[in-house]
């Protein structure tokens, strides 16, 4: 019996008894509880729900400790499990001008109808290693105040929009088709709602390099953050047996819009354009970057020109999601040694016959120079 | 080595036969059915995040999950061996979500799911080939827009291809692709026949069983039915060539079969043994046997 390619599965079942020895660590440390994971690793929680594209904290803090904390991995079981989950419909637009506003800043006014809200966040941090933390001090309870529930918080884009400065986010018809590209493969060209749930969906790294480069004139898009929040929103679903809508619950959203210099085309007049974001969980850093690139890769339909990577569709749309990224990258660890074999026959003809060129090559000269 | 999996794994309670749910099959079968109305067209299908990582063989585990029935006998290969780690991985995967009979032999199969190899030995009108496709464009590497790619394909343009193909010629002497060796499908659709290498190629032409690929990745799915005619691209005055060996199976002697090649040690000993372990093992039962013996590493003068 030819003995290595035999045994194959032997070694995958030791194999992973040893991560699993390795993933648990040292035993004489206490295991880390899920509850753990998800109150004190809130923002890995955020972002392995919003790239796993499902709304557990719980699952999602499953999945980082399968996954050792490897977020991308974690962001793949999640996305495994959802496509076994059974699908009852889509819920009514959530509306994040009624959020439950814990964070709300925007960079083009001063102040504004309900007001600059910091809530929390790491921006104006020292960002000194905190020992104290490291020795688990007590932390000091914040401030607090009144906040009338019913107060709905304006976007920013609205208040711009009463004076018609910017362009008009037209509202879809009610029965207008929600696009899903979990339910149908992606097309090129891909409509907004599409791209939209790309990003989301989208690798954070991957939307951060291509929105910074946005920034530094790869299509430079001009943007203010008009309006970043952070907060809870209702969820209401349509009930097709009741004929109407019941809450299923809230839900912690973090929403950028971005608005964008536009001096007008062809085909659009002067005015304010707009660059959208939006995640579950709490993460500013993505929806910044998915406004930016979002309103990149509306460049074909302002009509502005298309000479950089994220104005182009095909390039951002089929590589930003990083749980296809990941597989067909790390694939290459699997055997390839038929395909490597056939490559190997035919470099060695290939040379052979380049080494007996050159050998006649070399003779004719040297045959030139006897003479 | 058959075996039968009687003892499904617990987590066949949790999740439909051959983990897809109904709709999802059904859906995947419909695109089946369009690619084999139209050989070597590239269905687009809203392939299903499976639990093994995209580019691992998740296209040919939806298409073999939406084929696979309880009377089925599946054998699962990769690099043409059943003992390759990821085919036991999704071999596994199969026991586990439909407790079907697995087979290592290719005559016993109904199914075969493969990464990479044609089995050696010839498959009939009963059987079904399931291949794992990485990138199903075969244009791709000459034009990576998939907008682009579309058209070439229902404009049959396929100028491009041939003039890639003539300037390898121009500069090696040869057309320097020696797998995923682009295919013509019944004079229609330029096809590429996945990673397998082209010395299969000549296998695929007229085959007696249904050859259905899937890319889970790339979302898309395409067949060849049963006696299509399948042609390697190639020019009149550089035609077609598969790969030779210079040696015979080092453990079975056979010759004409894909081979893979073994390092023995660090001074350039090396050996070739079939490529295809099934048929390696069916040979050496029928007493053939190589110049190595049956065991290469216990040969003399093998130290």
């Amino acid at each position: 019996m030819y003995v290595a390619v035999k045994g194959g599965e032997k070694a995958i079942r030791n194999a992973h008894k040893l991560m699993a020895r390795d993933r648990r660590g040292d035993t004489k440390v206490p295991s880390v509880s899920l509850k753990q994971l998800s109150e004190q690793l809130y923002l890995s929680v955020s972002r392995v729900m919003a790239e796993g594209s499902l709304y557990d904290a719980e699952l999602a803090a499953l999945g980082i400790k399968q996954s050792r904390g490897d977020l991308i991995e974690a962001a793949f079981l999640m996305r495994a499990y959802r496509t076994t989950l059974p699908r009852f419909g889509y819920s009514q637009p959530i509306d994040t001008a009624r959020m439950l506003i814990r964070r709300r800043i925007s960079a083009t006014y001063k102040d504004l109808p309900g007001g600059q809200l910091l809530g929390p966040t790491f921006d104006y941090t020292q960002r000194l290693l905190d020992f104290k933390l490291a020795a688990d001090a007590e932390v000091p309870s914040p401030e607090t105040q009144t906040f009338e529930k019913t107060e709905v918080v304006p976007r920013v884009t609205d208040l711009l929009n009463d004076e018609g400065l910017i362009e008009v986010d037209e509202a879809p018809a009610p029965d207008t088709p929600v696009g899903d590209l979990t339910r149908e493969p992606l097309t090129f060209p891909a409509a907004r709602d599409l791209r939209l749930q790309n990003l989301a969906r989208g690798d954070e790294g991957f939307l951060l390099a291509l929105g910074y480069s946005t920034q530094r004139g790869f299509g430079r898009t001009h943007p203010f953050a008009g309006e970043i929040r952070l907060g809870e929103v209702e969820l209401d679903f349509f009930m097709e047996e009741l004929g109407f809508e019941v809450p299923l619950g809230t839900m912690t959203v973090s929403e950028c819009q971005m608005i964008n210099q536009f001096k007008g085309s062809a085909t659009a007049p002067p005015q304010f354009t707009r660059g959208y974001g939006l995640v579950p969980g709490q993460g500013e850093r993505k929806v910044m970057a998915m406004a930016l690139v979002d309103r990149s890769l509306r460049a074909h339909e302002l009509g502005e020109e298309i000479d950089s990577p994220t104005q182009d569709q095909e390039f951002v749309l089929s590589h930003s999601d990083n749980v296809q990224a990941t597989g067909f990258v790390e694939h290459l660890k699997l055997p390839h040694y038929v395909d490597f074999q056939s490559e190997l026959e035919l470099i060695r003809k290939v040379r052979k016959e380049w080494q007996e060129k050159q050998d006649a090559a070399g003779q004719e000269l040297l045959g030139e120079a006897a003479q | 080595m058959t075996q039968t999996a009687k003892t499904q794994d617990i987590s066949s309670q949790h999740y439909n036969f051959a983990y897809l749910d109904e709709q999802t099959k059904r859906m995947i079968r419909r695109a089946i059915l369009k690619g084999i109305a139209v050989p070597g067209y590239q269905v687009p299908f809203a392939a299903r995040e499976m639990p093994m990582p995209y580019g691992w063989g998740t296209g040919g585990v939806q298409v073999t999950a939406a084929v696979i029935g309880k009377q089925d006998c599946l054998k699962m290969i990769d690099q043409g061996s059943d003992d390759t780690t990821n085919a036991v991985a999704l071999r596994t995967f199969f026991v586990k979500t439909t407790g079907v009979e697995t087979t290592t032999k290719t005559k016993e199969a109904s199914i075969i799911q493969t990464r990479h190899r044609i089995p050696e030995e010839a498959l009939t009108e009963n059987q079904v080939l399931v291949y794992q496709v990485p990138i199903p464009e075969p244009l791709r590497f000459l034009e990576p827009r998939e907008t682009e790619t579309r058209k070439m394909h229902a404009l049959e343009e396929y100028g491009l291809m041939h003039v890639k193909l003539y300037e390898d010629i121009a500069k090696y002497g040869h057309i320097a692709t020696a797998y995923a060796y682009p295919v013509m499908v019944q004079d229609r659709y330029v096809m590429d026949p996945s990673p397998t290498p082209k010395f299969d190629n000549p296998k695929m032409d007229q085959m007696e069983a249904l050859q259905l690929f899937g890319a889970g990745r790339e979302k898309r799915i395409y067949a060849i039915p049963p006696h299509t005619k399948v042609v390697s691209l190639d020019f009149e005055d550089h035609p077609f060539e598969v790969n030779q060996f210079e040696e015979p199976c080092a453990i079975c002697g056979a010759e004409g079969a894909y081979l893979d090649e073994v390092i023995l040690d660090d001074h350039g000993k090396r050996m070739f043994v079939c490529s295809d372990s099934d048929f390696c093992e069916d040979r050496r039962a029928a007493g053939h046997v190589g110049h190595l013996g049956t065991n290469p590493l216990e040969a003399e003068g093998n130290d």
